[in-house]
């Protein structure tokens, strides 16, 4: 497959593990892949293995299904209860508990939940269903934000009233700069999210060298790509000076995609403070409609409660999305925890730190809890 | 007025000799829905059944029409008997129909456990309003599909229900086949050191139906792959007669069907995913969705352990099949650690490839 297998060569992969483990020589290095995409890629493929010891891997909270907060799912269950709603929502949210059960559940018990792969097909089904209110679920960063844009602009060209959109888009830089703020935060670089890249360009990331002295490269989503990305960041470690790069320049440009920032821009605006799984809540994190497009505001349009539940006291996804704790040491990882019956949101999604982690790490976890005899093992 | 009186006569009598004839003939089916009254056993019910399955699917134990089919099993040997129910959505789909896969599916599973398939049940579900064209469709098909496999369907049975109460149509499908003495697959007989083989591309049929159901906008040429396999288990068998167990990854895939040997044998299985075979489309449309071709459904695949003498014979049988021409090794059976199924990824990695949990969901980023 063109653009796929040219960066998933053996030979080339070996080269590039070689180079890790040359340049990581004598330093113990802790980076942390900010997107979910990258979480994934790495299990999936089983990057780890080709890492030395000493480079560690931390998985952020880039994964747009685990940083929702328990009680915006409530929230959504309650619009897709509502009398005559159509509620359209990407599959991997369909999965993750509120404090009342998943939409999974909600669906069973009579709500018209039906999930979707693009929000055009929420438009589609408000044309197709002109006598029902068609609320679409948007969730996701910049990656998914601009076609939830470009969909509201079309619902407005196209004047369709019985189609809306529950808006939890949330934007990555402040969440970043909330994990490099956060104490004990022990980090060395940052793989950059490539996807959110594309939309935002590189600028935004500055702060990361300028502020806190470290490198951030922009990487693509092959296992090559994350290697070499991890070969330039220990390069800039080794010459002592922080800078963003752009590894994964064949897609991302450096000014970002314009267009899709005016329409953001023309649809959406910052919210004061949102709440975020696990990080609590942060400031001019994420975004609503403009007033302009309240017509088409589920959260204007439909009674939303504004719930607000405290994460289970036993989860500890916020420790897991800040890197301070990994997956396995989690107090119900695994145990109460498991991609059945999820507890953390970061153990729904396959890109999920936790349930990348026990989906794709048990084995070599396994190897070292045998020597270590410590970690908890338990098959489903 | 004589002659008045007897033409009226005449004619009525021509009228009721007309009327003996058509009675006499196959009731013809004139409506365009299935309408409760097709299912209430009466005079509708009969004109659907003999004039549109009975011919369809005919065969001298069926024409009999007896409450039940009575039949010699043709050979010694022991009775393997399944059931299976379709629900598919869309009924039909590049590659397919609701009607040939529970064909297919049915005789698979008869055929997996190392059965000759000798005889199949049709019982049909039907939503009042279905369309009686898209009926007779899905029967036609259901008529080639037993008829190129040459398993006869003796019984069956039709329901209508409430609209509403079903998707359009449900297929529920039994079938009967005998075991060769010889014969003894058993998952409880897997020993490390035996060999893992799929008889070809693996998750075609999952996302076929999957492109088909959510009208996504991704253009690919993926088709199902529904088939039966009996023949091609034959072949396996007199190639490979120490074949340890033989299973036909539906629902769930490769992936999940192997955690299933791994747990019940206590042994490991490791896989290579170069040697797994995947389509290029299907791969692509995997990448794009966030999924894993090992954990999408199959309808003309078997995955088959042997011991490892009989790797290449079983392979070479499996090739020398039209079915089989895309078979390959793509694992071995480990002792450890008991109970997962690990892969060794393309570029020198490794990690667990676990059941499937719930359906497959895409990733939205």
């Amino acid at each position: 497959m063109r653009f796929v297998d040219e960066y998933r060569t053996p030979e080339g992969i070996a080269r590039l593990s070689a180079e890790i483990k040359r340049l990581a020589q004598g330093r113990r290095v802790k980076l942390m892949e900010v997107c979910g995409g990258h979480t994934h890629a790495i299990y999936k493929h089983g990057l780890q293995d080709l890492l030395p010891e000493n480079v560690e891997l931390v998985h952020g909270p880039g994964c747009p299904v685990c940083v929702i907060p328990m009680g915006r799912i409530d929230d959504a269950i309650a619009i897709a209860r509502a009398p005559n709603v159509i509620f359209a929502t990407y599959g991997d949210m369909m999965r993750v508990p509120s404090s009342t059960g998943s939409l999974l559940d909600a669906k069973a018990d009579g709500a018209d939940v039906r999930f979707i792969y693009s929000p055009l097909d929420a438009l589609t089904l408000a044309r197709n269903n002109p006598d029902r209110e068609v609320v679409f679920f948007a969730v996701g960063f910049e990656t998914t934000a601009p076609s939830t844009a470009a969909t509201l602009l079309r619902a407005r060209d196209e004047g369709l009233e019985n189609f809306s959109v529950f808006c939890n888009h949330v934007t990555i830089i402040p969440a970043i700069k909330a994990i490099l703020d956060s104490p004990g935060m022990q980090l060395d670089g940052f793989i950059g999210p490539g996807h959110v890249s594309t939309i935002i360009g590189l600028a935004p990331f500055e702060f990361v060298p300028r502020h806190y002295g470290l490198p951030i490269v922009v990487s693509g989503f092959e296992p090559a790509d994350i290697l070499q990305s991890v070969v330039m960041i220990l390069r800039q470690i080794i010459e002592g000076k922080a800078r963003v790069q752009n590894q994964y320049a064949r897609v991302v440009r450096d000014a970002g995609n314009r267009r899709a920032m005016e329409m953001l821009g023309e649809t959406m605006m910052l919210r004061p403070f949102f709440e975020w799984r696990g990080l609590g809540f942060i400031s001019q994190s994420a975004l609503a409609l403009r007033p302009e497009f309240s017509a088409w505001d589920a959260e204007v349009r439909h009674t939303v409660p504004n719930v607000r539940v405290t994460d289970p006291k036993a989860c500890q996804c916020g420790e897991v999305l800040k890197g301070v704790i990994k997956p396995w040491q989690c107090r119900v990882f695994g145990t109460a925890c498991t991609p059945e019956t999820p507890i953390g949101s970061c153990m729904v999604s396959p890109e999920g730190a936790c349930a990348a982690y026990y989906n794709y790490g048990r084995y070599s976890l396994m190897q070292q809890g045998a020597e270590a005899g410590t970690i908890p093992l338990v098959r489903a | 007025m004589t002659s008045r009186i007897e033409t009226s006569i005449s004619a009525q009598l021509d009228r009721m000799e007309r009327a003996r004839i058509v009675r006499a003939d196959a009731p013809r089916l004139r409506d365009t829905h299935v309408t409760l009254s097709h299912g209430s056993g009466g005079k509708a019910s009969h004109t659907l059944i003999e004039s549109l399955i009975l011919p369809a699917f005919s065969n001298p134990l069926l024409d009999g029409v007896a409450d039940a089919a009575v039949f010699a099993s043709g050979a010694s040997g022991r009775i393997a008997m399944t059931t299976d129910s379709y629900v598919v959505s869309p009924l039909f789909f590049p590659g397919g129909d609701i009607g040939r896969l529970a064909i297919h599916g049915t005789i698979n599973d008869l055929a997996v456990a190392g059965a000759r398939p000798i005889a199949l049940s049709v019982g049909l579900i039907l939503e009042e309003g279905l369309n009686i064209d898209l009926l007779r469709r899905v029967i036609e098909s259901m008529a080639a599909a037993a008829a190129a496999a040459g398993v006869p369907i003796v019984t069956g049975d039709t329901k209508v229900v409430h609209r509403g109460k079903a998707d359009q149509l449900f297929v529920n499908t039994t079938g009967v086949g005998v075991v060769d003495d010889r014969v003894r697959l058993s998952v409880d007989s897997v020993r490390p050191g035996d060999v893992v083989l799929v008889s070809g591309y693996v998750g075609d049929h999952g996302m076929a139906v999957m492109l088909a159901r959510e009208a996504l906008e991704l253009e690919a040429d993926i088709e199902s792959d529904s088939a039966p396999l009996h023949t091609l288990v034959a072949e396996l068998l007199r190639a490979a007669p120490a074949t340890r167990v033989i299973k036909d990854p539906t629902r769930g895939g490769v992936g999940t069907t192997l955690n299933e040997i791994a747990q019940r044998a206590r042994v490991a299985i490791a896989l290579d995913e170069e040697r797994v075979p995947v389509r290029v489309a299907t791969r692509g449309a995997c990448e794009i969705l966030g999924l894993d071709p090992l954990h999408i459904a199959n309808e003309g695949k078997l995955v088959a352990i042997v011991p490892p003498t009989e790797a290449q014979a079983a392979l070479g049988a499996l090739r020398a099949h039209q079915l089989g021409a895309d078979a390959a090794i793509v694992g071995e059976v480990l002792s450890e650690p008991v109970g997962m199924v690990l892969l060794r990824t393309g570029i020198g990695g490794s990690r667990v490839l676990d059941m499937l949990v719930g359906d497959p969901l895409p990733r939205i980023c």
